[in-house]
């Protein structure tokens, strides 16, 4: 059984590498054909980028992905600098009407997303006209040495319970030199898919073929992420399986959150892709859903006819009806912990850092400033963009509508939900991003806090202070600390995993949704004690 | 110095247990008074039940301590590092081994237990070791650190804790064998079903049960470290590296033995924890009650019994004096994956006008017991093995004196399993109904009256 599970480790240690040297390989080039229908397409009026663009890439040169961006990001930025050169120079003569002509032929966009659009036609080489070999490669094999990894598991845990043995004395577990790799590898990722997304243009021909298949056109950046946080959700899911083999409720809602992400998620908007429509994943509510009301999104789904319609009326009713609706009935883990991607991520792949979410008063007070800014911030954010849609003008409120979306998706969308939110899990634990980030988290908590009839239930004075609740708290909840005296549990950040009550010992907590009477329960003396002591004390 | 804090009260709390941590609290709830705790174990408070889940790689040792080290600064409570060697209750003052001396007006004992030991040969060779302080811990984490250093442990008695050193270096991979002095493990507590259910879950996990077995002696090596123990029935030589002490416990009071406070096998109290000297009080394992409160033991060395005692003296000792009276008797544990609670009564054996229902899954790791009048068909205890139950409902079923068929018609309100698991309570009422010719009918739970 050992063995297998390290022939498992190392066949996923091969797939993973071959998936990242393919970053290096393959050859990038245009013919001059292809590169007339590019600048065509784009309608670039500049009269310089034409010959900056066949300079760059009309080669007899054998380029890689990272000379080809440079070359491509250069011949953009010379085209610029060359107009804003003449910008400068018209501004200094105060030649008013030719510094405006100008203008037009400045060429926006991020300089790794245009040289992406253009490497995406130009690669050529092994991993492009292989497609399918590179597939069993790289995640044919990570997907079979994963399973032998898990598997034995069922075995070599023992007998179905809770095992978290040895979790705090593992380099991968216990924010060791191994998980310190794994941060590094996820931030890694991160930041090209995000920043620099024509660096792993490799990856997207891999998936070529499954892209094609299901919504007709190549695999884009985004489609590559999409799978591969399929296939991540799925095996980490066989993981959860095993380990929760003895508890139902997790197994029930592994299942669920693994559903919503394959169908809702990624399968139904690649579908609806393919069929001309705009590609909606319908439980991903605002605003978690930050671009939703973005004036493109708005546009396309306007001119999507009655799809499109739906599309935003859903959309809305979500958010102000569904969303608030079922966290009175279930608490805000009917989102969080069985239907979000997010969550459904940190509950698969993230369930092994778990134990690192901080319990520290100060992270509490931490949690709720940022949560409830972040928050605040998407809707000024989404204020000020429908003012500006609707009104035509360029800024409310003196903020600027282009600005704060740049800004809220940079700095939120990105930084905050990606390269933090997830990159950081082995060492901050599975969900930074859903207790300190996440403004759709922070509404459905108020309502959970507040309306609900959701609550862990404390089973009167069985608790020991073991402390093994708080430990596997994902969002840094110090259950113990109401475990203890006999309190429910009725916090904002509370996801409903389902993971303190599996940990305990002594049976002493179940979530439950019940009469919102009796939900909060202070209590100064706990059960067992004299009945007239606790009569006493409470009626003070 | 303000006059105020001139004049308040100095309490001293010898021991940093849940039940000195407890009194300490509710004292701080309740009053101004100057608090000081007194421990030479730990400077903070931990949680003695997890130490096994720090050596299982579960949690860390910090992950133990239920309050921020903070909190004690802030809350006005002093914690002093020290072991106290004499009280001197004339004085009122507290004797260090280091020389230190400490003034107190109120005095509580809170020192726990300790691990008895019988007068074995080699009971204090390296290598030989209990299982309920920190120091302990770290022992095992020396002496059985994974199964090269450690090839074998044996453990010597059939209790909580054994049963918890054995899961812990179970975890480890380390070869356990478990010497249980009686037939049947914990059977002087659990009635034969559940006992037996025990002796299988420990099989199952491949630990080495003796069962009838007792222990002759440790042999050392020639380092005075264990080399291997004799049993006393068959003179088998079991050789090993380790062996766990874990016979019980019993109080932690050497300290007193020479003051004027009297003492048994505890320190001697009255029903408001008062000991015979005036301004001393005991609370928690320590404590020996002079007649055991209701079925109780005169000596409960339990947790929650720590807690209630605490509770129960900061309200005597601000002013509010109150008489120590526990509740309805009920307890949990966890015995390898074997959950198991018990509320009211359910003897190992029957008393006179006592009759049992008992309920096993066919899974043989379920099962439930109930005890009850067999005259007056009043409820008198549950165990379940398997199956959480809610404590306030048997809370509210004792103090009501309900029936048996007041409690299986109403048992789906007791069910505290997490949601969607497979729920027995049909099966368990159509047993009853066939054994006892009733017919009783199962209702659907009901929040209305869970929160009555």
């Amino acid at each position: 059984m050992k063995v297998l599970k390290q022939i498992g480790l190392v066949l996923f240690i091969i797939g993973l590498s071959i998936f990242t040297g393919t970053l290096f390989t393959g050859s990038f080039g245009l013919t001059e054909a292809e590169l007339n229908d590019f600048i065509a397409s784009k309608g670039y009026k500049s009269e310089v980028i034409k010959a900056e663009l066949q300079k760059a890439t009309l080669t007899e040169e054998d380029l890689n992905i990272f000379e080809f961006s440079s070359r491509v990001r250069g011949a953009y930025e010379a085209s610029n600098s060359y107009y804003n050169d003449l910008i400068a120079k018209y501004d200094a003569e105060k030649n008013w009407d030719k510094k405006g002509e100008q203008y037009q032929y400045l060429i926006y966009g991020k300089p790794h997303t245009l040289s992406y659009e253009l490497a995406k036609k130009a690669g050529s080489g092994f991993v492009k006209e292989n497609a399918g070999l590179l597939w069993w490669l790289t995640f044919g094999l990570a997907i079979i040495g994963a399973l032998l990894f898990i598997l034995p598991n069922l075995i070599l845990l023992g007998r179905p319970g809770i095992k978290h043995n040895g979790i705090y004395h593992e380099a991968s577990t216990n924010r060791g030199w191994i998980a310190w790799l794994v941060l590094i590898y996820l931030v890694m990722f991160y930041l090209l898919l995000y920043f620099m997304p024509d660096y792993v243009v490799n990856w997207t021909y891999i998936l070529d073929p499954i892209s094609k298949f299901l919504n007709g056109g190549p695999a884009s950046q985004w489609f590559v992420y999409g799978f591969l946080y399929c296939v991540i959700m799925i095996v980490m899911a066989v993981r959860m399986y095993i380990k929760y083999r003895h508890n139902k409720y997790q197994i029930i809602r592994t299942t669920s959150v693994l559903f919503f992400q394959i169908v809702f998620a990624f399968l139904i908007p690649e579908i609806m892709t393919s069929l001309n429509m705009p590609g909606y994943d319908f439980k991903n509510a605002f605003p978690l859903d930050y671009d939703f009301f973005f004036e493109w999104n708005i546009d396309s789904l306007r001119n999507s006819g009655a799809i499109g319609l739906f599309i935003l009326v859903w959309g809305i009713v979500l958010t102000l009806v569904i969303v608030p609706v079922m966290v009175y009935f279930f608490g805000k883990r009917w989102y969080c912990s069985w239907v979000c991607g997010c969550g459904g991520l940190a509950e698969t792949l993230g369930d092994p850092y778990r134990q690192h979410s901080n319990k520290s008063l100060n992270a509490w007070k931490l949690e709720r400033w940022l949560i409830h800014s972040v928050l605040v911030f998407s809707l000024v954010m989404t204020l000020v963009t429908l003012y500006c849609y609707f009104s035509g003008a360029e800024a409310f409120l003196g903020i600027k509508s282009q600005w704060i979306k740049d800004t809220y998706s940079f700095l939120i969308g990105a930084w905050f939900a990606g390269v933090i939110g997830t990159g950081f899990y082995p060492i901050f634990g599975n969900r930074v991003w859903c207790r300190f980030g996440c403004p759709l988290a922070a509404y459905l908590g108020l309502v959970q806090r507040f309306k609900s009839r959701f609550r862990i239930t404390t089973n009167g004075g069985q608790c020991i202070s073991c402390g093994n609740c708080s430990t596997y708290c994902e969002q840094g909840i110090d259950v113990r600390a109401y475990a203890q005296k006999g309190e429910n549990i009725i916090r904002a950040s509370c996801v409903g995993c389902g993971v303190c009550s599996a940990v305990c010992p002594r049976g002493v907590l179940k979530l439950e949704n019940g009469p919102e009477k009796g939900r909060i329960n202070p209590t100064e003396i706990l059960l067992g004690n004299d009945v007239d002591l606790m009569d006493l004390v409470n009626q003070k | 110095m303000t006059n105020n804090q001139i004049m308040e009260e100095h309490i001293v709390i010898i021991g940093n247990g849940i039940s000195g941590v407890t009194a300490a609290r509710h004292i701080r709830k309740l009053s101004d008074k100057k608090i000081t705790i007194v421990s030479a174990e730990t400077d903070y408070f931990f949680s003695r039940t997890a130490l096994m889940y720090v050596y299982m790689g579960h949690m860390k040792f910090e992950h133990t301590q239920p309050y921020e080290n903070w909190f004690w600064k802030k809350n006005r409570i002093t914690l002093k590092n020290g072991f106290v060697k004499e009280v001197a209750t004339s004085t009122k003052t507290l004797h260090f081994a280091n020389g230190d001396t400490l003034q107190y007006d109120k005095l509580i004992i809170a020192t726990g237990s300790k691990p008895n030991k019988f007068g074995w040969p080699g009971q204090d060779l390296d290598g030989v070791m209990g299982m309920y302080h920190k120091q302990d811990l770290e022992n095992l984490e020396k002496y059985a650190p994974n199964n090269k250093v450690c090839k074998r442990a044996v453990i010597v008695g059939g209790g909580l804790i054994g049963i918890e050193l054995a899961e812990m270096l179970h975890s480890r991979h380390i070869p356990v064998t478990f010497l249980v002095r009686e037939p049947s493990f914990w059977n002087g507590v659990l009635p034969e079903g559940e006992s037996a259910m025990i002796n299988r879950e420990i099989i199952a996990n491949g630990i080495d049960l003796r069962l009838s077995a007792n222990l002759k002696e440790i042999v050392a090596d020639e380092n005075g470290q264990v080399k291997s123990v004799i049993i006393q029935e068959t003179g088998e030589e079991i050789p090993c590296n380790v062996v766990g002490l874990t016979a019980g416990v019993s109080p932690n009071i050497d300290f007193i033995k020479d003051s004027e406070i009297e003492t048994g096998r505890g320190v001697k109290v009255n029903r408001f924890l008062e000991t015979n000297i005036p301004d001393v009080y005991a609370i928690g394992d320590c404590a020996e009650q002079h007649e055991g409160i209701g079925q109780r033991r005169p000596i409960e060395a339990v947790w929650y019994t720590g807690r209630m005692m605490g509770e129960t003296v900061a309200q005597t000792i601000c002013g509010n004096r109150i008489q120590y009276k526990p509740g309805h008797w009920f307890n949990s544990a966890k015995f390898m994956d074997l959950e198991y609670q018990t509320y009211g009564w359910v003897w190992a054996q029957p008393k006179e006008n006592e009759t049992r229902f008992y309920w096993e899954h066919a899974d043989g790791n379920k099962c439930i017991h109930i005890n009850y009048d067999k005259n007056t068909r009043e409820f008198i205890g549950i165990n379940t093995f398997g199956i959480r139950m809610r404590h306030e409902f048997f809370d509210s079923v004792l103090n009501e004196k309900q029936s048996v068929d007041y409690v299986l018609t109403h048992l789906a309100d007791a069910n505290f399993d997490p949601e969607f698991y497979k729920l027995h309570e049909k099966a368990i009422v159509s047993k009853f109904n066939k054994e006892n010719n009733t017919n009783i009918q199962l209702k659907k739970k009901s929040w209305k009256r869970i929160f009555a």
